[in-house]
């Protein structure tokens, strides 16, 4: 396996933590880091008959601003299209799309605070 | 998620209305968005903000915020807002209980560091706070001396956004360190033990508590007239003038305005500058209407912010026409003929003014206040000034004794004055002419000049007489009184007004120049002791009217 920078190694450990952070919240996992050419969604879940794609960012500090900060009108907006393709291209019919987002911040003590937004859009 | 609500002041003219501010903080894209018309310096309010807040150590709450100002038709300007919202958005994220801050009104701009910053125009919004049925303010401490002239008002002083958030939490309450009269050099060290500074008493550190009302003492002479005071201005310097000294007495006594024309080096600047000697000082409800327009103006000293002197103000003759009557784009500002509300508005080189300017002057020698309309909104500034115009007779102006050194044609002479337009020399009460002073002149006069205080004594008589008079009818004083209670109510005594009669079948004077010359006729009386104005007192006053050295 190619090794991974420090950067690509938190953010690989924040979706997992964010997926089992989900996974105990009651969702189910449908993907994680499903690509497709316009991008990737981090986690494809559904809570009940809602489908969520997922945005994880992670952060070891807030130096550069909160990750949530970072999340963006136009990435919010991207997430929804890649939503609606993920749906294009499994055939599973939801009742609503939504777009969450999880931060997972890294703190002093090494340990890591997760926050889930739901719908930010 | 969550909704909290603060009150602050929207200020329009000298007028304060009431905002409300709400916070909600709700799921969504993270950010702040302000609703409720802010203009710039409002707009930036949110990097501001958040600074303020996160340097005040407190959470700011990464959510998306909507914080909303109504009446939102109101157009919302400056930074006296930033204190409200930031208050409303820890409120919102619950660190700062709903109960705490539902009757105060919040006014102050954050400094990045989390300072609170003072701003223009505390007073009047104070008073509209007042007037609105709020009794407690939270202010920066640098504004506490000006928010404490509001009588009946809880002022509470704070230092910084950590301090306020700690006291509106209801720790370290203000016990010991509750202020009587005015906040202390340096309050942020109050007489609180030091070796309490725990937690509790550490976080609400520096936040002082007033009691309104408590005019703080304006140090300086009491009575009529500060007389030879600060300024070391004397009305006994103007030698060899006494006609100009006496208009000026009669102008400061009854209001009225006043020309001076003359030769440079006359005196002219020297008697306008001196006129202030001589008025008396400011009521309480005067002295708080002219600091609260030179609070909106920025230019109340910081230590005493009462002004109990009458304003003194002379704009250069190249102001502008906003410059005088006020406006400006944003924010609208008083000009030069509001700051000289209650006081004296001195035009030096009054025909080297621009036309324009001098005629927006009309409105307000008229009404009393201007009135500026802007789209969405109409100011209105109290602009009840005495005007004194300063004007050479021709632009050679030549300083020599006679007239005939002047080398301007008549026809330039005649130009020149035709530049105060005549409805405006209409509304001249005394059209006082230097005449150039000899040697002998200086030297006789000089016996009997008077020091300001003497006649200031003298004016403030007069002033009684009419305050006595004029008593349960709203006006002050004798040039404010309009022409038809003049008629009806203050005609002199019978057969006094022969001389004037005789003017107007000559043509010199107008109608509404008959009422301004009773007016003055009155004032004359009221100096000199008389009851009402005989046939003597309204012949001085047409002189006066009508410019000759009587």
């Amino acid at each position: 396996m190619v090794r991974l920078s420090a950067k690509d190694a938190l953010g690989k450990r924040g979706e997992r933590l964010a997926a089992e952070y989900l996974q105990e919240a009651g969702f189910r996992i449908l993907a994680r880091n499903w690509r497709c050419a316009e991008g990737e969604i981090d986690i494809v879940a559904a809570d009940r008959r809602v489908l969520v794609a997922c945005e994880v960012k992670t952060r070891s500090g807030t130096r550069y601003g909160t990750p949530l900060e970072a999340v963006t009108r136009k990435k919010r907006s991207r997430l929804r299209r890649l939503a609606v393709r993920w749906v294009v291209a499994n055939g599973v019919l939801f009742d609503e799309v939504r777009v969450d987002v999880v931060e997972v911040l890294k703190d002093q003590r090494k340990g890591f605070t997760i926050e889930h937004v739901r719908g930010v859009g | 998620m969550s909704l909290a609500r603060t009150h602050s002041i929207a200020l329009v003219g000298v007028e304060g209305h009431p905002v409300e501010i709400e916070a909600d903080i709700e799921n969504g894209l993270v950010g702040l968005l302000l609703v409720g018309l802010p203009d710039t310096a409002l707009r930036e309010a949110r990097d501001r903000i958040r600074s303020a807040i996160v340097n005040s150590n407190q959470r700011w709450p990464n959510r998306r915020i909507t914080v909303g100002m109504s009446p939102a038709s109101l157009p919302k300007r400056g930074s006296s807002f930033d204190i409200g919202i930031a208050v409303a958005i820890l409120s919102a994220d619950g660190v700062i209980p709903p109960a705490r801050i539902r009757d105060l009104m919040f006014l102050g701009e954050l400094g990045l560091d989390g300072r609170l910053r003072p701003v223009r125009g505390v007073l009047p919004a104070v008073a509209a706070a007042a007037a609105a049925g709020f009794c407690a303010v939270a202010v920066p401490s640098a504004n506490a001396p000006e928010a404490c002239l509001v009588p009946g008002m809880r002022v509470v002083a704070a230092p910084s956004l950590g301090s306020l958030v700690g006291w509106l939490r209801g720790r370290g309450r203000p016990g010991p360190q509750r202020g009587r009269a005015r906040p202390r050099e340096g309050a942020g060290s109050p007489a609180s033990p030091p070796q309490a500074r725990g937690m509790e008493e550490g976080e609400a550190a520096g936040v002082l508590v007033f009691e309104g009302g408590t005019v703080p003492e304006v140090p300086g002479g009491n009575g009529p007239g500060s007389g030879s005071g600060s300024s070391g201005r004397d009305l006994a310097d103007l030698v060899g003038q006494p006609a100009a000294r006496r208009a000026a007495e009669i102008c400061a006594a009854g209001g009225h305005h006043l020309l001076l024309l003359g030769p440079p080096g006359a005196g002219k600047t020297m008697l306008a500058e001196r006129l202030p000697t001589v008025l008396p000082r400011l009521e309480p409800g005067a002295a708080l209407e002219v600091s609260a327009i030179h609070s909106i103006a920025g230019t109340l000293p910081s230590g005493s912010p009462l002004l109990t002197e009458p304003p003194f103000c002379a704009p250069h003759h190249t102001a502008t026409r906003a410059a005088i009557v006020g406006g400006g784009s944003g924010a609208l500002r008083p000009g030069a003929a509001s700051l000289a509300h209650q006081g004296c508005l001195f035009l030096d080189e009054a025909p080297e003014f621009s036309r324009d300017v001098l005629d927006a002057l009309r409105q307000p020698l008229e009404s009393g206040e201007v009135v500026l309309a802007r789209s969405g909104l109409t100011a209105r500034f109290p602009a009840r000034f005495t005007l004194v115009m300063a004007a050479n007779p021709c632009p050679c102006a030549s300083a020599a004794p006679t007239r005939a050194a002047c080398t301007c044609p008549p026809l330039v002479r005649r130009r020149y004055l035709a530049r105060l337009s005549g409805p405006l020399l209409d509304r001249v009460d005394v059209k006082a002419e230097f005449l150039p002073v000899g040697r002998a002149e200086l030297l006789s006069d000089r016996k009997f000049t008077e020091p300001s205080s003497v006649v200031a004594e003298r004016v403030a008589a007069a002033r009684q007489r009419m305050a006595s008079r004029l008593r349960g009818t709203g006006w002050r004083l004798n040039a404010e009184i309009p022409g038809r209670e003049l008629r009806r109510r203050y005609s002199p005594a019978p057969g006094a007004l022969a001389p004037l009669e005789r003017a107007m079948d000559l043509g010199e004077i107008s109608a509404r120049g008959v009422d301004r010359v009773i007016r003055l006729s009155w004032t004359i009386a009221d100096l000199g002791g008389v009851a009402r104005p005989t046939a003597a007192e309204v012949s001085y006053a047409l002189g006066l009217w009508l410019g000759l050295a009587p």
